[in-house]
């Protein structure tokens, strides 16, 4: 491999000293230097990458409470797992919040991008840094915005309802409220960054194509169904599975804003995991519902991946 | 094509004669802005209402009176100064880390040919559908037993390398041409110093990139920092934040105004960066 790049090299060189020490020192470095090159990635990977999901599973058979030697119980903490209401809860939880937030990552995004990309609309600039300003808040800041203005006793909207001889709505202690709120809180932390994704998209469609599209009299909806949709699904591929695993892994705002209440009812699997591992200080149960929750990612994965090869072609 | 192609800048596709009329867009556009922004201006407006009015019906949107108790009350019953320092160190050494050690591993992805790079790289390209949250009761056993629990190298170390700033750089040096690889090389120039003098200092813009994004990740970052530090002087921000809404009473008049606080180095951060922000080439596969 590393001769056929130091050939060209001795080729051109102006007649070095000692052609064979200096090429045999090339080669050398050529391989050396890519080891040292990676060599801290390689390290951090294997201590924080490698060895958690190995003794993730290992864990995950035993009884180990973060202390003392963990014993091996073998499928112990799956069987309790699969009996278990509240981890059925997290589960159904977690999916449901997926399902119903990637279309909202996905929606008001894409169409925020065509306004802020076409001459459709104005004051594109000043609005762009508008929606924006939310991907700079922290999820816990995101989590406490929301909680105050849906505060049921002082609120803004339930103020603003009451007006109209609304309410009071019960926004924290309804479980279905309760995950319209988190949903709202995430799609507004949310938009920019798939906003983002999908402005550079739109950027890199070439004028040529839509000017053909118009000539053609495709106009509007239309050329934007047949021509913009199907040259953003790259991105849109991308969108979906960021979107999928950043719902997924939800955590910080939920806990900000409800706790994951009322009761239990919005906990999501991360914090199912954190419930069980740090604060009953499980570990062997929490790996185990660790090792769930990964072969659920990857199987996303995977599923995603064989519609994203049918979609490009 | 040409001859229906328009001189004009202002329309972008032609239109037979007749400009499209970009008012409903605009009106829609700005409802919008003004649902996002109001969020943020209500919760800051608040923050500066004195306790009594927080609760007071009606609400009004000005405050009546204008104060900064909440403020001072926060920033005298918190250690403020010391969250700043311990999040500013943790946001700003794993960002130079972040950077040094993602463009050194997608140089030699990019650069180099041998097959345990191949591998590696297909390693990395697979964490990027797992986050660490999958794995994180035995990424804890990890970090405790190398004795980096309760410290903030604890939260540093384990974030350093991310998948997105590996592939960032990866996809920029493929497009520096190898041939300024080779003439360095010709010239006598060792590999590792090519790299430090030549081709990091070509991969400035990159390098900024992903400088502002992993200083939002760590500034922001809550989960790990939640799970490693126990001690509350090594508090970050957002733990310190979530200590004051876990209170069995939330006192909403610190919080609003410790949240408020805790935004301004983001939002100063943004105004210094906004066009690099704005422009960032976010289609290089970004997760944290």
């Amino acid at each position: 491999m590393t001769a056929s790049t130091a050939e060209p090299v001795e080729q051109t060189a102006p007649a070095p000293q000692h052609p064979r020490r200096r090429r045999s020192s090339i080669r050398r470095g050529q391989t050396i230097a890519p080891l040292i090159f990676i060599a801290a990635a390689v390290v951090l990977f294997a201590l924080f990458f490698v060895w958690p999901g190995v003794f993730g599973f290992i864990y995950s058979l035993s009884d180990y409470r973060g202390f003392g030697t963990p014993d091996i119980i073998g499928f112990d903490n799956y069987t309790r797992l699969f009996g278990d209401p509240e981890f059925y809860s997290a589960l159904g939880r977690t999916f449901l919040f997926v399902g119903l937030s990637v279309p909202l990552h996905f929606i008001i995004p894409l169409g925020l991008a065509v306004l802020l990309t076409t001459k459709l609309a104005r004051g594109q600039t000043a609005a762009r840094a508008v929606f924006f300003l939310p991907w700079l808040i922290s999820p816990i800041v995101n989590g406490v915005i929301w909680r105050w203005l849906f505060g049921e006793n002082f609120g803004f909207f339930n103020y603003f309802l009451s007006i109209f001889g609304i309410g009071p709505v019960q926004w924290q202690t309804n479980g279905e409220l309760a995950l319209v709120v988190v949903l709202i809180a995430g799609t507004w932390g949310g938009t920019a960054f798939t906003m983002l994704l999908f402005i550079a998209a739109l950027r890199n469609i070439p004028q040529s194509y839509l000017e053909a599209a118009a000539i053609d009299g495709a106009m509007g909806w239309k050329r934007f169904r047949r021509i913009t949709l199907p040259l953003l699904a790259p991105t849109s591929f991308l969108v979906v599975l960021l979107t999928t695993i950043g719902g997924m892994k939800e955590f910080a705002m939920i806990q900000a804003l409800n706790g994951g209440g009322p009761g239990t009812e919005n906990v999501l699997m991360v914090q199912y995991i954190y419930r069980t591992g740090f604060e009953r200080g499980d570990i062997g149960y929490a790996s185990a519902a660790s090792m769930v929750l990964m072969v659920i990612l990857i199987v996303i994965a995977l599923i995603q991946m064989r519609f994203d090869r049918k979609d490009v072609q | 094509m040409s001859s229906t192609q328009t001189q004009t800048q202002t329309t972008a596709v032609p239109v037979r004669g007749k400009k499209a009329s970009a008012t409903p867009g605009t009106i829609i556009l700005w409802v919008l802005a003004a649902l996002y922004a109001f969020p943020l201006l209500w919760f800051i407006l608040s923050s500066f209402k004195p306790g009594s009015e927080l609760f007071s019906l009606p609400l009004s949107i000005l405050p009546e009176t204008w104060t900064l108790s909440g403020y001072e009350s926060a920033w005298s019953r918190f250690n403020f100064a010391r969250y700043f320092a311990n999040t500013g160190i943790v946001a700003v050494v794993t960002t130079a880390l972040t950077v040094l050690v993602s463009s050194m591993t997608g140089y030699a992805l990019a650069k180099y040919k041998a097959w345990w790079l191949n591998v590696f790289f297909m390693c990395i390209l697979a964490t990027t559908m797992l986050p660490t949250e999958v794995i994180m009761p035995s990424t804890f056993v990890v970090i405790r037993d190398l004795g980096l629990y309760d410290s903030l190298p604890g939260i540093i170390i384990p974030s350093i390398v991310t998948a997105t700033g590996v592939f960032m750089f990866r996809q920029y040096f493929k497009t520096v041409p190898d041939e300024l690889l080779e003439a360095a090389r010709i010239d006598g120039v060792g590999e590792i110093r090519t790299f430090f003098s030549i081709m990091l200092p070509l991969a400035k813009p990159m390098a900024v990139t992903l400088a502002i994004f992993s200083f939002q990740w760590r500034w922001n970052d809550y989960i790990w920092p939640l799970l490693v530090l126990n001690d509350p002087n090594q508090y970050t921000l957002q733990i310190a934040l979530r200590s004051i809404v876990g209170a069995d009473n939330i006192d909403w008049s610190v919080l609003l105004a410790a949240s408020v606080i805790s935004l301004l180095p983001m939002i100063i951060l943004f105004l210094i960066f906004q066009r690099q922000i704005m422009s960032a080439d976010m289609n290089s596969g970004l997760k944290d």
